[in-house]
């Protein structure tokens, strides 16, 4: 395989990895005022991604350095292009990241508040964001000889970018309500369990005429059938895990959710190969995988670096999920805002057993 | 103004804001890994509570530094567009890098120590927070090698066809003298801050509640004292060989360093300078005789080139235009990164002379210097930044793109105003937040440890030996209970 097709895959595979892990946790976010009845509750929302989410969200930047360096005429055409999205998005995210850190540490309910809802809002608008993002590229945007993008802000609100981000928000939000019913115990767990069951309904209607829409813009697209396969393979796993968490077997409806949009996320991926960005304006004006990369030998370099490392990387954040694989609920958020003073140390290792309240059947 | 003057302005304004917290974090890192080593090893509770303590000012720093971080990796593309695909081949590489080896490292394992504490045995507790430490160094060390192409471009060669840079070798990006000589510099400069901050906070709250963990704030004064003075004396060695190096490939940084105009054998060095610094109309001037030829060359009488020669050759070599930098901006702050930086290695001597023999602070005067003391490190590392980048103007990589060059051509003057007002508006903002929350928990004073925490650790009177970190080896409160019934020793 050319190395410029296999950073193509590579920044596809970061964008799977990125979304596939912070959109549970935009969805938990989005969700907060909807699942939770109370603050006690809400703690037990943020504390399922407490130590997760700032490690879910290094797939972004290292999407983003990756494309800076393997093809460094798409990382600059897109982020000055997508200038003003990309800004609240920013936006968004600074506000989201401090308030994770910032809103257990005073006890008072309006500090709290406000906090919450940088929260909702810090995870709502890159939802929707990146799947309008995310559409433009795929349907193409003017970009002029020189590699630069000429249309306005508003060019990138058109109907199918905004029904992309419709895909993004609703396909979150639904991984995000499995992701609770997976990690919570008690009566939040019966809510996201029900929730998730209606959105993912939902999720399949609009990722459906998503799709079917994408299929008309990429028709003559060179891996058309790929893209085919796997758009109906991504809707297949969305209905397995709509089953599935109707059945109340949440890990495999997580399992489902993940797969849909990882698959999902390919698919788009497929459907612009060989471009990275096609211009609207004439296809010559295109970046592609060739003229848009870096030359050989920083691909190379790059390609050892990314063998070296990847693995390492997947095996400590696998460990990760691993050592706060249990369930909270109610019971375990401690009566004072965090951060209070640990009432246990290192040294003792909780007995690690599967939960079993009414609601379970475990996968 | 101008897009370009507004997207320079952009940089300026959130680089130096996202360097307030990154020194703090690098020093702060290491220093809490200091006192929970020295819990691990003594189960001595004062720095369990210590830990604990100064750990919750580093997450607090933390958030900020990783919220600010992800602008800066976003910027380069979106303000400096021309300039990313000119360099791109060469500087997203170390950058990349940065991401997959260092900011994994960090997130991951700083959420595994902050959540950790009831889930991992103290060992590998330990090394958690080890690991999140050793992996700001790997970020600063990748960054800084990408700065460091800007200011001294090796490992390149330019594309005839294409007109742009590209890599011809990784290992002379990654070895570049400038980054050899600049991560010493900057990551010594981050202790600095570190053990300022510790100390000025101890000292706070030794002359503030004299009575309150007496013993424990003065083993935190005395080691943050003692980081001070090692770390300061690291970075004026490490900065008398960054000047050499920087001479031999900037020369007109260091010229500007000094507003010397004409070229000099044993050129002394001003403290400062009354009147203007156009070099004909100084009314005073406070000079040490040959230390800026030593500075420069590690000789008193070396020659020091002024900047009307470098500049006649620069308009030889790369044509008509001005290769001066601001003078009067770099040479304050150069003298004011080394002037305030180096007021806290003064301020961590006097504590320790005050406090020899166990005696105690008390006084006004102890409460002004320990807030002050935080942030003059702070500040010198803001100045001694402004110094290298402003220094290296007109070029935004040294000899091969003039910074007005590297712009984004297609944006706005209307959307880089949106986004500098709106950066500069949060930022602000976040930053009186952020002072109030450290401040809030500097005054609350160290948190209680109960007992019971105490038990696994191994007791105080080391009698039960069970430090080798066998989980739950002696027993503790989660025996007999079942998991669903145990807190979380960390919630948000
Ligand atoms: C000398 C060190 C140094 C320098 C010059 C910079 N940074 Fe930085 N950066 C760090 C040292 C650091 C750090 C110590 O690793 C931080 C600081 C606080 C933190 O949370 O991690 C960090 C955080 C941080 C993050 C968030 C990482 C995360 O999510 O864990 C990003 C994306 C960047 N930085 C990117 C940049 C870019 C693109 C810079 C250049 C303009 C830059 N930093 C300058
Ligand atoms: C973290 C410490 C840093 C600080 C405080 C800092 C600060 C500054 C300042 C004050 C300027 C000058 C603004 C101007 O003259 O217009 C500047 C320019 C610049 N710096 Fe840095 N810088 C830092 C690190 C870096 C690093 C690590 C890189 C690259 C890896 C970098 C890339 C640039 C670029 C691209 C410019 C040119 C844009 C401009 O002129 O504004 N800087 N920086
Ligand atoms: C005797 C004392 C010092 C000397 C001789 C010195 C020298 C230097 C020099 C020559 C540079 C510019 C390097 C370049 O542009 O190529 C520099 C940069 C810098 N200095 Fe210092 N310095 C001193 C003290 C300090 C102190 C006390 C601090 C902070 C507390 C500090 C923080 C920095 C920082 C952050 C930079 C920018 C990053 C870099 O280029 O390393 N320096 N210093």
């Amino acid at each position: 395989m050319e190395l410029t097709t296999l950073w193509f895959c590579l920044i596809a595979v970061l964008w799977i990895g990125y979304f596939v892990l912070e959109g549970f946790d935009f969805g938990v976010g989005i969700l907060m005022p909807f699942l939770a009845r109370n603050e006690t509750e809400r703690r037990v929302m943020i504390n399922t991604i407490g130590p997760l989410w700032d490690g879910n969200e290094v797939w972004l930047l290292v999407a983003g350095g990756a494309t800076f360096a393997a093809f460094p005429e798409w990382y600059a055409t897109l982020f000055s292009g997508f200038y003003l999205p990309l800004f609240l998005i920013l936006v968004s995210l600074i506000f989201r990241n401090v308030a994770f850190e910032f809103r257990g540490k005073q006890q008072d309910t309006t500090w709290r508040a406000w906090w919450d809802r940088a929260i909702f809002f810090g995870s709502l608008l890159p939802a929707v964001l990146w799947g309008v993002a995310f559409a433009n590229i795929v349907r193409g945007v003017d970009i002029d000889a020189k590699k630069e993008y000429v249309g306005s802000f508003f060019d990138l609100l058109n109907p199918y970018a905004i029904l992309g981000g419709l895909v993004t928000l609703s396909l979150f939000v639904t991984h995000g309500a499995v992701f609770i019913s997976l990690k919570t115990t008690g009566e939040i767990r019966v809510r996201a369990r029900a929730f998730a069951a209606t959105s993912a309904l939902a999720a399949a209607v609009i990722a459906l005429a998503f799709l079917g829409w994408t299929y008309g813009q990429r028709r003559d697209a060179q891996h058309v059938v790929w893209f085919v396969v796997l758009a109906v393979l991504a809707a297949a796993c969305l209905v397995a895990a709509l089953v599935a968490i109707r059945a109340g077997r949440e890990g495999w409806a997580f399992v489902g959710t993940a797969a849909t949009i990882a698959l999902a996320v390919a698919a788009l991926f497929v459907s612009l190969f060989p471009d990275v960005m096609p211009s609207s304006l004439s296809p010559t004006f295109s970046l592609t995988t060739t003229n848009a990369s870096s030359t050989h030998y920083t691909l190379k370099i790059m390609t050892w670096v990314a063998v070296a490392f990847t693995p390492l990387v997947l095996v400590y954040q696998g460990w990760t999920y691993h050592v706060f694989r249990q369930r909270i609920g109610t019971e375990h958020i401690p009566g004072p805002p965090s951060p209070s003073p640990s009432p246990s140390s290192p040294g003792q290792q909780p007995p690690v057993r599967v939960q079993d309240d009414p609601v379970t059947t475990d996968v | 103004m101008d897009t370009l003057n507004l997207a320079r302005w952009q940089f300026g304004i959130t680089t130096v804001y996202h360097y307030f917290f990154v020194p703090l974090t690098i020093g702060l890192a290491f220093i809490v890994a200091g006192f929970q080593t020295a819990w691990y090893r003594s189960k001595d509770e004062r720095y369990l509570r210590l830990t604990k303590f100064f750990g919750k000012l580093l997450l607090i720093n933390f958030a900020m530094g990783v919220a600010t971080g992800i602008v800066q990796e976003f910027q380069f593309g979106m303000n400096w567009s021309a300039y990313s695909r000119f360099v791109g081949d060469i500087f997203g590489a170390p950058l990349a890098m940065e991401g997959l080896l260092a900011f994994f490292l960090e997130s991951t394992f700083l959420g595994l120590w902050i959540f950790g504490w009831d889930k991992l045995s103290p060992r590998i507790h330990l090394a958690t927070i080890w690991i999140a430490a050793f992996g700001t160094f790997l970020s600063a060390y990748f960054i800084l090698a990408a700065n460091s192409f800007m200011q001294h471009p090796v490992g390149y060669r330019i594309n005839p066809v294409s007109g742009r840079a590209e890599l011809t070798d990784i290992v002379a990006v990654l070895t570049n003298k400038v980054a050899i000589v600049t991560f010493p510099h900057t990551i010594l400069a981050a202790f600095l801050t570190g053990g300022a901050f510790v100390l000025g906070i101890a000292v706070w709250q030794l002359v503030r509640h004299p009575d309150r963990d007496r013993s424990a704030f003065r083993s935190a004064a005395k080691a943050g004292a003692i980081v001070v003075v090692i770390a300061a004396l690291g970075v004026a060695i490490s900065g008398d060989r960054q000047a050499k190096v920087m001479t031999e490939v900037q020369p007109m940084k260091m010229a500007a360093a000094e507003a010397l105009y004409g070229t000099k054998n044993n050129a002394g060095f001003s403290i400062f300078t009354v009147g203007t610094l156009q070099g004909d109309s100084e009314v005073y001037s406070l000079r040490i005789p040959g230390l800026l030829s030593y500075l420069g060359t590690g000789d008193l009488n070396g020659k020091v080139e002024g900047i009307n020669n470098i500049q006649a050759a620069y308009e030889a070599k790369y044509g008509p235009g001005n290769y001066t930098p601001n003078i009067a901006l770099t040479y304050w702050t150069f003298r004011l990164m080394i002037g305030i930086g180096m007021l806290a290695a003064l301020g961590a001597l006097w504590v320790l002379w005050a406090m020899r023999q166990g005696r105690m602070l008390s006084g006004r005067w102890w409460v002004r210097a320990a807030v002050v003391l935080p942030f003059t490190p702070l500040l010198g590392n803001s100045f001694g930044w402004i110094f290298t980048e402003m220094g290296r103007q007109p070029w935004i990589v040294f000899g091969l793109m003039p910074t007005s060059a590297g712009v984004s051509p297609g944006t706005g003057v209307a959307t880089v105003l949106i986004s500098l007002i709106g950066f500069t508006l949060i930022y602000g903002f976040l930053a009186v937040i952020e002072m109030k929350l450290l401040v809030k928990t500097i005054r609350a004073g160290l948190p209680d440890v109960p007992r019971a925490a105490l038990v696994g650790g191994g007791d105080n009177d080391g009698s039960d030996g069970n430090g080798d970190g066998e989980p739950g080896a002696n027993g503790g409160p989660a025996e007999g209970h079942s998991d669903g019934e145990r807190q979380l020793a960390f919630a948000y």
